[in-house]
């Protein structure tokens, strides 16, 4: 229940930050403006990063717990194993999750504390001391291999929600019959919206629709 | 039809077990699978040696005695039917067929393909009954049950108990069954005055037991040879979540 409850918070902060992110197509400006309202949040943004720490450590900390008392009830493996309805994802929701957590960490130091790129520190601030994080973003996709572990990792992410979407409705007891399949539907459709608009971004940064708004 | 055999032998619980090849040769295809089993041992005893153990009761998909984990599929390649229900025409000729017991930390092995699940007992025995003396059938119209309520606890009611899910299960848990014994009398008015105490004692046994977690595969329905709905585990849920409310609400 508990790692139902902190996968829809996560689940949300995804939704939201998609949103977010996803307006790189509208310009320089509405990234930049939003990153700073982000930032002007001060302690409101803090508590909402606590908040999400806490999801994340609660979602491991139980998840990795249930995952070996269940290795613990099968000591001895079947020599031959064929599966029928469990699916690939289901099967695999510690592998995916463990490359999503490897993801979000390097996603963190790449984009919140900006390592791994020269460019980051030579962005130069706007007249009111903002953050041109529109070229950042631009700079840092324009890497072919940061890009393709960022769909590695939304790849993965979207493995992990297919079952993880519609696992957070039968956990908490909402669900029946009928519901079922279309909740199994509903999630691989909204894990497949996600992975769609979040790798759309590094997509249309390497094939050139995005340029950066500095030249450096 | 002729087979070659892969089938899990085990003198006892400490021994170590392997795979030995067998072969099934001019079985019918109108064979069941238990029969065929039951040529294969005739001629190993013929042969002196040991016959292989498997459980067996009604064969008629009833009792949910027989439990083999065939090609690794918990009951066969056929669903939903006990590895009783299934006969030699679902293999092609020549195809060869794993047998292994059904596999959980709390079913220990008795030897060969036979399994102790007594653990199943004990989780109906922690509250999978109703304490009240019922006396004999009442009249049918004495206690109005909804027809919706009625379909519903007669659906979960269908659980032979034979442990499929928990073998299929990709983290050996119980979930499919413990949800449809708690199930079946949570629909019905007789089971209404323990409906908390019976969820709450029965997950903690079935916790106890060592059985795994459910993480919503929906592997137990595929196999479950009675077609309950992976739904009663949505069911479950709800009744313990209410369960523990109404506890930490003192009642």
């Amino acid at each position: 229940m508990i790692v139902a409850l902190t996968g829809a918070i996560l689940m949300l902060f995804v939704i939201g930050h998609l949103l977010g992110n996803l307006q790189i197509f509208l310009g320089p400006r509405w990234v930049n403006d939003y990153a700073q309202h982000l930032r002007d949040l001060g302690l409101l943004l803090w508590l909402v990063r606590t908040t999400l720490l806490i999801a994340v450590f609660l979602h491991i900390y139980f998840t990795v717990g249930l995952a070996l008392e269940n290795r613990r009830a099968r000591p001895q493996r079947y020599q031959k194993r064929d599966y029928i309805k469990a699916s690939y994802a289901s099967r695999h929701m510690v592998v995916s999750g463990l490359v999503v957590l490897a993801f979000i960490v390097f996603h963190l130091l790449h984009f919140t504390a900006r390592k791994f790129n020269p460019r980051f520190p030579l962005l130069k601030n706007d007249p009111l001391n903002h953050y041109d994080v529109y070229s950042m973003m631009v700079y840092g996709f324009q890497n072919v291999y940061v890009s393709g572990f960022y769909i590695i990792g939304l790849f993965l992410l979207t493995l992990h929600l297919t079952h993880g979407a519609s696992s957070f409705f039968q956990s908490l007891g909402l669900n029946d019959k009928k519901l079922a399949p279309q909740l199994a539907f509903g999630a691989r459709i909204f894990a497949w919206l996600l992975f769609i608009g979040y790798s759309a971004i590094p997509v249309a940064v390497l094939l050139g629709f995005i340029q950066p708004a500095q030249k450096l | 039809m002729n087979f070659p055999l892969r089938i899990w032998r085990q003198s006892d619980r400490q021994s170590k077990g392997k795979l030995v090849e067998y072969r099934a040769t001019n079985i019918s295809a109108d064979t069941s699978f238990l029969e065929m089993l039951d040529i294969v041992n005739d001629e190993l005893t013929e042969r002196g040696e040991a016959p292989i153990a498997f459980d067996s009761d009604c064969r008629e998909g009833i009792c949910g005695t027989c439990a083999l984990t065939i090609n690794g599929q918990a009951h066969g390649p056929k669903h939903p039917a006990a590895a009783c229900q299934l006969y030699m025409r679902s293999f092609r000729d020549g195809e060869t067929i794993t047998i292994e017991p059904f596999r959980a930390k709390p079913f220990p092995l008795v030897r060969d393909l036979v399994i102790d699940r007594s653990a199943l007992d004990r989780i109906v025995q922690a509250g999978g009954f109703i304490a009240a003396r019922a006396g004999s059938a009442p009249e049918a119209n004495s206690m109005p049950v909804p027809k919706h309520n009625a379909d519903r606890a007669m659906e979960a009611a269908a659980c032979i108990g034979c442990g499929a899910c928990a073998a299929a299960c990709p983290n050996a848990s119980a979930m499919l069954f413990t949800a449809a014994k708690v199930s079946h009398l949570a629909f019905l008015p007789q089971g209404a005055p323990e409906r908390t105490l019976r969820a709450l004692k029965m997950v903690r046994q079935m916790d106890a037991e060592g059985f795994g977690n459910c993480t919503n595969t929906y592997e137990c329905e595929a196999v479950c040879p009675a077609e309950i709905s992976a739904s009663f585990i949505a069911k479950l849920n709800r009744e313990y979540a209410r369960a523990i409310l109404q506890r930490s609400a003192g009642e």
